[in-house]
């Protein structure tokens, strides 16, 4: 750590308070002043971040528990009625929520694992010296700066029901009947989860790119002199030396998966997105808040879906502190 | 708090990364390689083309098949149509892009800005409680933000606040991600000796935050700021919430009610996509490298 900036402010050598008494009380007031901002300047500099973190993040966070044991209408808001955990029991017994607690699993794996794949395999070809290489990680970036909105409405296009849809086009092609994209429940998943993996594989590869830049080339030549070939180099060599950047991206992927929303929303139309597909069949968790919120006005209920995907949150990130310490350990 | 414990590291200072190191660096990459990257560019790239090629359409083309793959002479009208949509002359869209702009800006700027304040505490100042603080910054990071829309929908009903900016801006000005980010860079890029020189010279912490920190930290604050950008120019979910498309909207709820309309036609649902997405797609050409190094910096990685 820093030591002057931290050091207690003695007084320079031949500043003993001599016959000159303004002097000496001037000094004294400006090692106060100093003092006081050696001791006081971190805590302002920290401040704003954490009272608009207690603000926006902290309280919010509470107040939707306290939400949740209410009954309260978004229509009125300002009166609520004590139930308790009433609206957890409903939930029990409410199978919207259990299917949509369904879908965000699949549609998260359905993203996830072939994204993830992708791009660790991506990541392993940009990493050979390439021409157009700038190119590459541009174009594969690209649907990163494209907004939910953009790409779900893009996609939904794509993904339509007809023989005028890009994708049932191109199954026409390869002699494939047309899909009912949006109707049936793992073709419209497998849609929603499209759009995810589009936005987001370029992304993560540069990820692992970074990652795989700063693994040591000394262990690739150790690993070439024991006469390995190159997929052996990413198997035994890349790929453990990734771990934790892997679990990093499992993780956010997990959590990206549990606020999943404006992609079925959007992806559904004016008509069915708000539902999830006329059969609920890709709605998510956080759609369903949204919906009990903003479209059935039960607000405390929705309060207890977003309770809930917190507390999956808080199941994620402790499964990941394990994991971590796990390879930590073994590291 | 859902403990997210990213990889321990040390961000690289952005100065040119030497070709060393790495895995295959030495090889080049084969025909294969080539191949398969050039699918993965045009399979990326695609969506992006065809929504252009689908705006420059008309209804009725549209609704044929094999579906149009190349651009048609609609594009200008099916623009003016959606800059005209629920009122003529921008009073939808053109409304939106300027909403979302000031938005983006005012939260980059902030966020930037605190996420520096905070960060340079954090990686070079001492104070009683940091390393608490530290560990509840990094394990709140992955709180979603989706668990605070309830109650500040309440809030901002309470408030009046619906249709107006702030209601969108307030709650994102800073983020655990950013303070997490700057202390990272800055606890390896700023020498103590400089801090220990201004010190010496007997400038106060502002002084030193303003004359000795911000220069060093810039490169950081661009590539946290140009993340932070993408993001709040993207933002969904509250804005959705707590906007509303016929008053004062951010572009990407005023494409939502547009793609969500009833009598409006998919080839002018495309441009809406196109304008939306075209400010951002053009500054990635721009700065295509920069944006790219940004990103491969900002990845918190092991």
């Amino acid at each position: 750590m820093t030591a002057s900036t931290t050091a207690s402010p003695t007084r320079p050598p031949g500043a003993a308070p001599g016959p000159d008494g303004a002097e000496a009380r001037r000094r004294a007031r400006r090692g106060r002043l100093y003092r006081l901002d050696v001791k006081g300047s971190p805590y302002l500099f920290i401040l704003p971040f954490f009272l608009l973190f207690a603000a926006f993040g902290i309280f919010p966070l509470l107040y939707t528990g306290w939400m949740s044991l209410h009954s309260v209408s978004t229509l009125t808001p300002d009166q609520s009625t004590w139930t308790g955990l009433g609206n957890y029991t409903m939930l029990g017994h409410d199978p919207v929520f259990w299917k949509s607690l369904r879908n965000t699993v699949t549609i998260g794996l359905l993203s996830s694992v072939p994204q993830l794949a992708i791009a660790l395999g991506l990541a392993h070809l940009l990493n050979y010296r390439l021409r157009g290489r700038l190119f590459f990680r541009v174009a594969l970036l690209a649907p990163y700066a494209t907004s939910v909105a953009a790409a779900a409405l893009i996609f939904q296009f794509i993904f339509q029901q007809n023989n005028a849809g890009f994708a049932n086009w191109v199954l026409h092609l390869v002699g494939v009947h047309p899909v009912g994209w949006e109707a049936g429940t793992w073709s419209s998943q497998l849609a929603v989860a499209t759009i995810v993996m589009w936005r987001w594989t370029g992304y993560n590869t540069l990820i692992y790119l970074a990652a795989m830049q700063a693994v040591p080339g000394e262990l690739y030549e150790a690993a070439a002199l024991d006469g390995t070939n190159r997929w052996q180099q990413f198997r035994y060599v890349t790929v453990p030396a990734l771990r934790p950047t892997i679990v990093f991206t499992v993780v956010v992927s997990a959590i990206g998966s549990l606020q999943l929303f404006g992609e079925p929303y959007l992806f559904g139309g004016s008509g069915q997105g708000i539902n999830g597909g006329p059969d609920n069949q890709y709605s998510t968790l956080a759609l369903y808040v949204y919906r009990l919120a903003f479209n059935s006005e039960h607000l405390g209920r929705a309060a207890a879906v977003a309770w809930v995907i917190f507390l999956i949150a808080v199941v994620v990130g402790a499964v990941n502190a394990v994991v971590v310490r796990r390879l930590r350990k073994s590291a | 708090m859902t403990a997210l414990t990213p990889p321990a590291a040390v961000p690289r200072r952005p100065s040119r990364r030497p070709v060393t190191g790495g895995a295959g660096r030495q090889h080049h990459g084969g025909p294969v390689t080539y191949l398969i990257l050039i699918v993965v560019a045009l399979a990326s790239l695609f969506p992006l083309y065809f929504s252009v090629v689908a705006a420059s359409t008309s209804q009725s083309r549209i609704a044929q098949s094999p579906p149009p793959l190349v651009p048609g002479a609609n594009l200008l009208a099916n623009l003016r149509a959606v800059w005209d949509y629920n009122g003529p002359g921008g009073h939808t869209l053109g409304l939106a892009m300027v909403n979302s702009v000031i938005v983006a800006a005012a939260v980059t700027v902030s966020t930037v800005l605190f996420s520096t304040f905070a960060g340079f505490a954090f990686a070079k100042l001492r104070f009683t409680g940091r390393n608490a603080l530290m560990v509840f910054v990094v394990a709140t990071i992955a709180v979603p933000p989706q668990l605070s829309v309830l109650p500040l929908f309440r809030i901002i009903a309470g408030l009046h606040w619906t249709d107006q900016l702030q209601s969108v801006i307030l709650p994102s000005l800073v983020t655990a991600f950013g303070v997490f980010f700057m202390r990272q860079y800055l606890s390896s890029a700023l020498p103590t000796e400089l801090l220990e020189a201004a010190r010496m010279d007997g400038a106060n912490s502002w002084r030193t935050v303003w004359h000795v920190v911000f220069p060093v930290a810039r490169p950081a604050m661009a590539v946290l700021g140009m993340l932070t950008f993408v993001q709040a120019w993207n933002d969904f979910l509250w804005p959705l919430i707590a906007l509303t498309p016929s008053g004062n909207p951010t572009l990407q709820v005023a494409l939502a009610s547009i793609g969500g309309g009833y009598d409006i036609n998919e080839s002018v649902i495309m441009a809406g996509a196109v304008v939306t997405t075209v400010p951002l797609l053009i500054a990635f050409a721009v700065f295509g490298k920069q944006i790219v190094g940004g990103v491969m910096q900002g990845a918190v990685k092991g």
